[in-house]
């Protein structure tokens, strides 16, 4: 009885392991391998292991250690340096098709979930926009727009906030001195500030800080969009872009002229999409250089809500 | 004989002058309560401080569109006024007027203690103050932040300098006549005096050295505050971009900076009792100086908002209507009626030119100059490119904390705590500039 047991253990534990070293083998066979040293005595039983290079390679099984690959126990100083690195090779962009927001605000709602905000703070936030006067109300999110031209990276004293290779605009709450220039340096608001304790702080939360997610977000730093740098890390689109229920969002790589999109995941030509649906950036008049692109509220598939038209007269009063 | 007589009138006057600046510095009536007073400021500023670094930012009124408030705009008037030093010692200086003897070491004082306690504003709008040497430690060129605290550290410096260089010779002068004072004290003097004797060599290092410091001061604040406009004029928003803001901020410096030696002046003249020294030509004069410098900020406040409210380009027209009309408009009109409009008016008469009526227009110009710094940073951030939408309804306003205005009084106290130490060690009026302008022999001064 007892034995059965123990046998069906080890047998457990000898498929668990397998399959941790088939993940380990083709994504992170060189991490694996220098995290080797000084692991026990060998068992004399070989494992075959894919490096990064293509290398394929004999070790023993015991030295490999049992992680799962999401969660590699990068330390502090290995995810800021690949955080402010970014991906090779990639320039991400967002386009956003204005006639598909419904304002069902799962984008909000995933993004403030993954970056641990409060319900005031938004990376990404849906507005309710009418140009003029006798002009159509449509609803428009609007995340950070990873300029190419950055008003707030410019204005940072101590490289805090930078662009990386990729395109993204990150935040580093290990060195933000809570300055708040590049908040009054953003054109579009995208930038929130953790006036006071944060939920992080609050909960205990103590995770190593990754500078791809901006968690734990920390009391007296900046925090904004990072275009989900850890998903895409990780080959996932972000979370807003696969929240959105209604195929509002189609995100990608221009140097791959492919964007997907995050409802449908049907991946086109992002040069076609833009070309063929005449989208445009937010204030190109800035100069700002976005790499956020808008396909216009045309053929609007939603009704613009009743409620949200007087609220919107009622706001256009009060400022005029 | 009569060369004989007269050498010992001049120096039974010298003797008067040195006696009458000296005296104050150690006749402290009413002292007590005036650093009981600042005792207060300062305590409730510790307090306010310590709420602030426990709790952070959030006791304050700022939020995600207004994240500049109250600190930066207190920041601003402090490194507007400190320009007086500059404008005072080095601009009418070097040009040759006679009349600022007397005032210019007045002007230094609020130069040095506004232009350090403006360092010090920033630390406490910091959301993160324990982390301020990673300016140094990665600090970035292309940011204006890290030109506006070079230019202002330079600044304190040479404003030191010019501060205590011409205080040599009076070391000299009032350690023969300090009888309260203490070992320490004398010796401090003795430090400060450089081995001054006054022979001719010593004097025509010193001309020589303030000369080439009140050269040097002159471009140093012109880029204190041409900088510091330049944390709003560096950005896209409605109201801060804006190609005049640089002159602009210089021009309306000297305003306030003028009406803080006003004050000064007034509040020396009246509790040190100099009113042989500080007389009214003296007054006379700096009305005069203030009108001029009003003016100029007149013509450059004519630019900055009648240009724009002409167009009403879309954006700045919401910014334009809520100064004028909307929501700011009271307290956009009371900066630019009293911090510009009514010392124009009022002192091109004779009759206000005198120091009881001056000491209160140059403190509404000061209050108003307080004001137009808070115009400035403040509406413009409420009128962002993007509505602001599905925050709180208090993101649409801007409420200072009690906190926030605790710390902001406090640095005024830091301020004035300075300025009192400073006229309690040191002579207010520079005696041996003084007397030399009386005509009086240098042999005299300095023996």
């Amino acid at each position: 009885m007892s034995n059965k047991k123990q046998d069906k253990g080890t047998s457990r534990r000898d498929f668990l392991k397998s399959s941790f070293l088939m993940g380990a083998a083709t994504v992170t066979g060189a991490g694996l391998l220098s995290s080797f040293k000084g692991a026990e005595e060998g068992s004399g039983e070989m494992v075959k292991v894919m490096t990064a290079n293509g290398d394929l390679v004999e070790v023993d099984a015991n030295k490999l250690k049992a992680v799962k690959v999401d969660s590699i126990d990068l330390d502090l100083n290995e995810l800021q340096k690949r955080g402010r690195e970014g991906i090779a090779g990639k320039k991400w962009v967002m386009v956003i098709d204005l006639a598909k927001c419904r304002n069902a605000r799962k984008c909000m709602e995933a993004c403030q979930h993954a970056h641990h905000l409060k319900p005031e703070q938004h990376h990404i936030n849906v507005l309710q926009m009418q140009e003029a006067e006798n002009t159509a109300p449509f609803y428009m999110p609007k995340p950070c727009m990873h300029c190419d031209n950055t008003p707030c990276t410019k204005v940072c004293p101590v490289d805090a906030t930078f662009k990386r290779q990729d395109g993204i605009v990150l935040i580093d709450n290990e060195r933000c001195i809570g300055c708040r220039f590049c908040v009054a340096a953003c054109p579009y608001s995208a930038r929130v500030f953790n006036w006071s304790e944060t939920l992080d702080e609050k909960n205990g939360f103590e995770e190593t800080y990754d500078i791809e997610l901006n968690v734990p977000q920390k009391k007296g730093t900046i925090s904004k969009c990072l275009f989900s740098a850890d998903r895409l890390r990780k080959d996932e689109l972000p979370y807003c872009v696969s929240s959105c229920p209604n195929g509002t969002y189609w995100f990608g790589d221009m140097n791959e002229d492919a964007v997907t999109n995050g409802t449908t995941g049907e991946t086109v030509r992002f040069s076609e999409l833009i070309d063929k649906n005449d989208a445009y950036t937010l204030m190109p008049e800035l100069g700002t250089k976005s790499n956020v692109y808008y396909l216009p509220a045309k053929d609007r598939i939603f009704p613009f809500s009743e409620e949200d038209k007087e609220n919107l007269n009622r706001r256009n009063e009060h400022s005029h | 004989m009569s060369e004989l007589q007269s050498k010992e009138e001049a120096r039974k006057s010298f003797d008067k002058m040195a006696k009458d600046i000296v005296r104050p510095m150690q006749n402290h009536f009413g002292l007590n309560a005036w650093v009981f007073t600042l005792f207060l400021i300062l305590s409730l500023f510790g307090y306010a401080w310590f709420l602030q670094l426990r709790d952070g930012l959030g006791v304050t009124g700022l939020h995600d569109y207004t994240s500049w408030g109250m600190y930066i705009a207190n920041f601003v008037f402090f490194v507007a006024a400190a320009l007086v030093g500059m404008l005072i010692t080095a601009v009418l200086g070097l040009s040759g007027v006679k009349w600022i003897t007397p005032i210019s070491r007045i002007a230094e004082i609020i130069a040095v203690s506004f232009a350090m306690i403006a360092g010090l504003v920033i630390v406490f709008d910091m959301g993160r103050p324990d982390r301020v040497l990673n300016i140094f430690f990665h600090g970035r060129l292309q940011s204006p932040i890290v030109w506006d605290i070079t230019v202002v550290t330079i600044y304190t410096i040479i404003s030191m300098l010019l501060l205590l260089l011409p205080l040599i010779p009076d070391m000299n002068i009032i350690k023969k006549r300090l009888p309260k004072a203490s070992n320490m004290q004398l010796k401090m003097y003795n430090i400060l005096s450089l081995g001054w004797m006054g022979t001719p060599e010593q004097y025509k290092i010193i001309h020589k050295s303030i000369r080439v410091l009140s050269i040097l001061i002159i471009p140093v604040a012109l880029a204190i505050h041409t900088v510091t406009s330049w944390l709003f004029a560096s950005t896209l928003r409605h109201g801060w971009d804006s190609t005049i803001f640089g002159p602009y901020f210089v021009s309306g410096a000297f305003v306030s900076g003028v009406a803080a030696v006003i004050i000064a002046m007034y509040v020396f003249r009246t509790s040190y009792k100099l009113q042989d020294y500080l007389t009214d030509f003296h007054f006379d004069k700096i009305a005069k100086l203030l009108v001029l410098v009003s003016l100029v900020y007149f013509y450059f406040n004519i630019n900055e908002f009648l240009v724009p409210a002409y167009k009403m380009k879309s954006g700045d027209d919401h910014h334009i209507l809520a100064l004028f009309v909307g929501e700011w408009a009271v307290l956009f009109w009371f900066a630019q009626i009293f911090g510009n409009f009514v010392p124009i008016v009022l002192l091109l008469f004779k009759k206000m030119r005198k120091p009881g009526p001056m000491m209160i227009i140059a403190t509404l110009a000061i209050l108003g100059a307080w004001a137009k710094r808070f115009i400035i940073v403040v509406p413009t951030q409420l009128n962002p490119h993007l509505p602001i939408q599905n925050v709180p309804d208090s993101f649409h306003v801007y409420t200072p904390t009690g906190p926030e205005i605790a710390i902001t009084i406090g640095t005024i106290g830091m301020a004035l705590t300075i300025i009192t130490i400073l006229a309690k060690i040191f002579p207010v009026i520079p005696i041996w500039e003084v007397a030399e302008e009386k005509g009086i022999d240098r042999e005299i001064i300095n023996e």
